[in-house]
């Protein structure tokens, strides 16, 4: 198959070489075709030269610019947004300071109050108490001024009743209560007081 | 052998016979392959252009590495000055790479392995340059053949030698590309006939060669394209910023 196409191409080289008359040294040498060369180069080459000079090479320098440009505004944003984020995070940092400080002054008005509170449900308390403690002494006073009365009364119908079923004599009340209170004028200061 | 290597560089009329007065200006293979490379040129940009997207495509993106390749090195050689002429060398690049590419498929012709091709665009490199060099400096170009701190013994040979070289300019801006293009096209040509005659047995060895001359050539003619370009962005150099 190889040795097959490899002859088809030498037997197509030589018919080439066949079908052109087979030159001496080099073609480039001779001048037969020298001016058709020249003309089809300035005219294909100014072609070429207008072509690219004009339409192609502006729009690929335009698309570079602007890629440039592009390129230089994404990152003027990019410092921008930095700048930003910054300025953000230093508000969020001043808040976050200045929470704290009226939380911290919340805590101390509340203590101040609750404190206030406490001292006047204590001092309301205690004038409570000492009104009950003054109400009860007063009681109590009471209570002593009348036992003795009652005392004495007790004395008097004892000593009398004493005196009547002893020696069988009916006293006056009167003298009894005066020796009585007398007695315990006497003597009460010493149990009662 | 099976073919002349110099065969491949033949040119022959397609078409017509067309002349103009007693020239012969009838279109040739050779004017084929240049409207072939322009066409070519004129395709892959146009469709590079198309869309114009802010995140290039693939095409885009190698029309824009190419803007960016020869307008890096025109600034990088001849500075901001040479900015109007950046047409006019990456167009010279374009041709130039592309004629060379095209030249290396099989049975195609290579345009820039003739030498009046590459004379022609040298010359007229060479008188423009020369031109925009007058026009600058006025007739304080010519101090470009004396280098500043030659001893004044020595001047005249040095004058002599500058201004041989800058005429040899053209000279050697075309030989060295037509050169290349045709030393490299006529091994790979022998190499290719070595192959065939020594058969389906011996064959190979020529034949790998082959395959590694053809990634050299299109490396050369990728190379010869630049260096084509570079040196004609440091001739516009001396044009435009006179350092003597």
């Amino acid at each position: 198959m190889l040795v097959r196409l490899t002859n088809y191409l030498f037997i197509f080289l030589l018919i080439n070489k066949e079908s052109f008359a087979a030159e001496e040294g080099m073609p480039q040498l001779n001048p037969e075709y020298w001016v058709s060369q020249i003309f089809w180069l300035v005219i294909i080459f100014s072609f070429l030269y207008i072509f690219l000079s004009k339409i192609i090479l502006p729009k690929i320098s335009e698309t570079l610019e602007k890629r440039k440009l592009q390129i230089l505004d994404n990152l003027e944003q990019a410092e921008k947004y930095k700048e930003d984020t910054q300025n953000k995070i230093n508000e969020y940092e001043k808040i976050l300071i200045e929470a704290k400080k009226e939380a911290k002054s919340i805590i101390n008005e509340a203590k101040k109050k609750i404190d206030s509170d406490i001292n006047f449900k204590k001092d309301k308390l205690e004038k409570e108490i000492e009104k009950e403690i003054s109400d009860a002494e007063k009681e109590i006073n009471e209570l002593k001024n009348n036992s003795i009365e009652n005392i004495n009364k007790i004395a008097i119908e004892a000593s009398t009743d004493l005196v009547k079923t002893i020696m069988n004599i009916e006293l006056n009340k009167s003298n009894v209560s005066a020796i009585v209170e007398d007695i315990s004028k006497k003597k009460a200061e010493k149990y009662l007081w | 052998m099976a073919a002349n290597p110099m065969h491949q560089f033949n040119v022959y009329r397609i078409g017509p016979e067309i002349k103009l007065g007693t020239l012969d200006i009838s279109f040739t293979n050779a004017s084929l392959f240049m409207a072939l490379s322009s066409l070519t040129i004129i395709i892959l940009f146009f469709l590079g252009i198309k869309k114009k997207t802010i995140i290039p495509n693939k095409i885009q993106l190698l029309t824009e590495l190419s803007y960016t390749f020869v307008s890096k090195m025109i600034s990088d050689t001849a500075g901001s000055k040479a900015k109007p002429y950046f047409g006019l060398i990456f167009s010279l690049f374009m041709f130039v790479l592309f004629c060379n590419m095209l030249g290396m498929i099989p049975y195609s012709f290579t345009v820039t392995s003739h030498i009046i091709v590459t004379f022609v665009l040298a010359a007229f490199i060479f008188i423009g340059v020369t031109i925009i060099g007058f026009l600058k400096h006025g007739l304080g170009y010519l101090k470009l053949f004396v280098p500043s701190g030659v001893p004044s013994l020595l001047l005249p040979l040095i004058i002599v030698i500058e201004v041989i070289s800058y005429l040899s300019r053209p000279v050697s801006l075309s030989v060295r590309l037509f050169a290349n293009m045709m030393a490299g096209h006529t091994m790979l040509k022998v190499f290719g006939g070595f192959v065939i005659s020594l058969g389906l047995i011996g064959g190979w060895l020529p034949l790998s060669f082959s395959v590694a001359l053809t990634g050299l050539e299109i490396l050369v003619a990728f190379l010869q394209a630049y260096v084509f370009a570079i040196l004609t962005c440091i001739y516009l150099n001396d044009a435009l910023n006179l350092h003597h």
